[in-house]
């Protein structure tokens, strides 16, 4: 532990080395900007060890503050201050916690992180969310092993990897290691009205030629089978068309696209998805949504002129506000592309979202580890749930909840799907400029603006260029 | 003695102004160029030069080449455009009444609409977005699109064709930019002698040869300094396509520009000297155009 005024190793070769910089002229200047600490590899992050002691494994003092900063977002921050840190302080009377709640996660930390003046809890989201790839190759982020590994909370004999979605364990993975915790669980597919399907005798398509049917039946009712908004959320179809192309080929696909595979692009599952959404887009679809928002599409999603709506199950809290009480949300899982999909019908996409770092320079990182450890006990997660109407990667928290009525469809939907998820598509946030450009593309091949060959190959192409750059770090997965 | 004195007391005037535009002015300037050289992501604290390689990347950029297209649309037509209405409103605003008692005047209810011209210089970049999001929605619910649907035309999505969405933008910087320089004219307009108009107008001159061979020469000078800030508009532009057209330059790279473009290098794709580089060729490109500009228009003053 460094006290301040105390020299460590490490400030001791920094500051000789900053002497020699600032000795030459003019340099003086520059040592105040960013680059300044132009010497030096990053230190390595202090390992922690957790013990069995149930109550406080990490070892937390409680005269030491504890910072939180959280992302107030679409979850507001409100479950952190009112819940979790709450539970902290009960742990650990006494203790102070600098809570911050931002929506500029970058613009005010990624200053901090190059000063070394960082938090001890972070939730990383939003648009501004940093590249925790390249915060982790500076040792900023603390291992979560010890917390996984470490006693539940509600059950002392059980450790916390057993007490959650082994998802959560997949997708902590960085350069190999446990640094990021997700907390949400959310079921993306087709969402759409049921009470408007029962009122109008419809069943929900199982295979493609019932889906393109029900659109011919829709379009006389002057409803669009299908829309997706063309600004701020064409994300939402270009994961569409991946889930389709996972459903088609297997999970594999993703996986190939995500390690930058020779040809990843180029399969045949990608191409035949894509292809069977152009169609449906060209056919029972309205040019208008290409420059609409989610929230204007959702609106009208809602007003039922749209049937199908592709998002995930946080849509039914988003629209809660406008949601008319004769709008009944529900998921709906792709339906067959082909009579030999890899996966059956009712697979559906179940994903861990909503990332928590330690930060391992901090002051009070033992702290940070206990911070997320109250966050998978069941009261954490069940108050999460209760407050932002979402579900949390821990198991069983929700039980014996009143879950809104789009919650219990993903559930059971889940249910149904047994082992067919179809896996997240990682390249969202180990390669955001290739994530873009198929942001950007797919508006281009919906629109009908390039055929679903050329979509695949230019794809292909800036996948290549990345694989190429030495300049972007990457990431692998095996599954 | 004296001399140290009189300097002195400048100079204490100038430093507290003079440090503040060196830390937060110059500083920036000298240390993008300095980034510019390394591969630096915005997190690392080992930060590695690499010479002109990102200078060398920009040629092969198929992105920053579309960029610098749009900003060439933009550099031929804002000014243009912008001018030549700006010139028409002002001249009718202040002239185009004709002469009256002790001179010229402009067309009845001027001073109203003076005003009503400058309104959207007022409103926030961000708000004229959001105006223009609503004006050019495309389905019926947008403003145009809703008059177009009752006269029975099919929605036109001004910014989802990659034809139009450019120009699409470059008619709200316009529509934005006009009120400011009716102002700018007309102050430039009253500064002009009256005696003028009075005799040319003795003499059979009309409106369009007042206005083509009076008030146009001698508002040369005024002109030329509006050219050059629209010039600068044209190579800016990032609030507005930010919240007008998005970050992506959709549809297709059409509303691409370079902003927008080392925005989102910097601090989406972590490539902060690569960004940096795109800044500095950025750096060189409005100051070209700004002395290409003072050169081109140079030439003996007219004296009033």
């Amino acid at each position: 532990m460094t006290h301040p005024g105390e020299i460590t190793r490490r400030g001791l070769l920094r500051r000789i080395g900053m002497t020699a910089f600032v000795a030459g002229p003019g340099a003086g200047l520059l040592s105040a900007c960013a680059t300044a600490g132009t010497g030096g590899e990053p230190a390595p992050a202090p390992s922690i060890t957790a013990s069995a002691d149930a109550r406080n494994p990490f070892g937390v003092d409680a005269k030491k503050p504890l910072e939180v900063v959280i992302f107030s977002g679409g979850y507001g921050d409100a479950y952190a201050r009112e819940l979790h840190q709450e539970l902290y302080k009960k742990a650990f009377p006494g203790v102070t916690i600098e809570h911050n709640a931002t929506q500029q996660i970058g613009t005010q930390l990624r200053p901090r992180f190059v000063a070394g003046d960082v938090p001890d809890v972070l939730n990383n989201s939003g648009p501004e969310s940093m590249d925790l790839a390249a915060l982790a190759a500076e040792g900023h982020l603390a291992d979560l092993a010890p917390l996984f590994d470490a006693p539940s909370i509600d059950d002392p004999a059980k450790r916390v990897r057993d007490t959650i979605t082994p998802a959560v364990i997949d997708n902590a993975k960085i350069d190999g290691k446990d640094l990021v915790l997700n907390y949400t669980v959310s079921h993306r597919a087709l969402w759409y009205n049921a009470a408007l399907f029962a009122s109008m005798g419809w069943a929900v398509p199982t295979t493609w030629a019932e889906f393109t049917a029900l659109g011919e039946q829709a379009k006389k009712e002057g409803i669009a089978l299908f829309a997706y908004p063309g600004q701020k959320g064409p994300y939402y179809q270009l994961w569409n068309l991946l889930y389709t192309a996972a459903k088609i080929g297997g999970n594999q696909v993703i996986i190939d696209i995500d390690n930058l595979a020779e040809g990843a692009w180029n399969a045949e599952p990608v191409k035949q998805a894509v292809t069977a959404w152009v169609e449906i887009q060209a056919k029972y679809g309205e040019k208008s949504y290409f420059g609409l928002d989610h929230t204007q599409t959702q609106v009208k999603h809602l007003r039922n002129e749209v049937l199908f709506y592709p998002v995930g199950s946080w849509i039914e809290n988003e629209m809660a506000k406008d949601k008319p009480d004769d709008f009944e949300y529900a998921i709906a899982p792709i339906p067959d592309v082909t009579a030999a999909d890899a996966m059956p019908y009712g697979a559906i996409q179940v994903g861990v979202g909503e990332n928590f770092v330690v930060g391992a320079k901090g002051e009070n990182p033992q702290g940070g580890l206990e911070y997320l450890r109250i966050m998978l006990s069941k009261e954490g997660a069940r108050g999460f749930t209760e407050r932002t109407k979402n579900l949390t990667v821990v198991n069983g928290a929700a039980e014996g909840l009143d879950l809104p009525a789009g919650l219990m469809s993903a559930a059971r939907a889940q249910d149904s799907a047994g082992a067919n998820i179809i896996t997240e598509a990682r390249f969202e946030g180990w390669y955001k400029e290739l994530f873009d450009y198929g942001t950007a593309q797919t508006n281009a091949v919906m629109a009908g603006r390039i055929t679903p060959e050329r979509f695949c190959a230019d794809l292909q192409e800036k996948a290549d260029a990345i694989k190429d750059d030495a300049s972007v770090p990457k990431q692998t997965r095996s599954r | 003695m004296r001399r140290w004195r009189t300097y002195g007391f400048v100079a204490a005037f100038l430093a507290v102004p003079l440090v503040l535009y060196t830390v937060f002015v110059i500083s920036p300037y000298v240390q993008a160029f300095q980034l510019s050289l390394t591969s630096w992501n915005g997190y690392s604290s080992v930060v590695a030069y690499v010479g002109l390689d990102n200078f060398g990347r920009l040629f092969g950029d198929e992105v920053f080449w579309q960029a610098l297209r749009n900003h060439g649309i933009m550099l031929l037509t804002l000014p243009v455009v912008t001018i030549a209405i700006a010139l028409f409103l002002a001249f009718l605003l202040n002239l185009g009444g004709g002469p009256s008692g002790d001179g010229m005047r402009g067309l009845w209810g001027s001073r109203f609409y003076r005003v009503v011209f400058f309104f959207p210089q007022v409103l926030a970049v961000a708000v004229v977005g959001v105006l223009f999001q609503a004006i050019y929605r495309p389905d019926e619910v947008g403003v145009i699109n809703g008059v177009l649907a009752r006269l029975g035309v099919e929605p036109v999505g001004w910014l989802i064709e990659p034809g139009l969405a450019l120009w699409s933008v470059i008619a709200v910087m316009v529509w934005q930019g006009v009120g400011f320089y009716v102002v700018l004219f007309s102050a430039g307009m009253a500064a002009i002698p009256k005696d003028y108009f009075e005799a040319a107008a003795l003499d059979g001159a009309g409106r369009v040869r007042l206005f083509f061979s009076i008030t146009l020469p001698l508002l040369r000078d005024t002109v030329q300094v509006g050219w050059i800030y629209l010039g600068i508009a044209a190579l800016d532009g990032f609030a507005l396509i930010q919240v007008l057209a998005g970050d992506k330059g959709e549809p297709d790279g059409a509303t691409t520009i370079l902003p927008v473009t080392i925005y989102n290098t910097a601090f989406s794709y972590q490539k902060v000297g690569y960004a940096s580089a795109m800044g500095v060729a950025l750096f060189f490109l409005t100051v070209t155009f700004a002395v290409l500009t003072l050169r081109t228009t140079r030439r003996e003053r007219v004296e009033l």
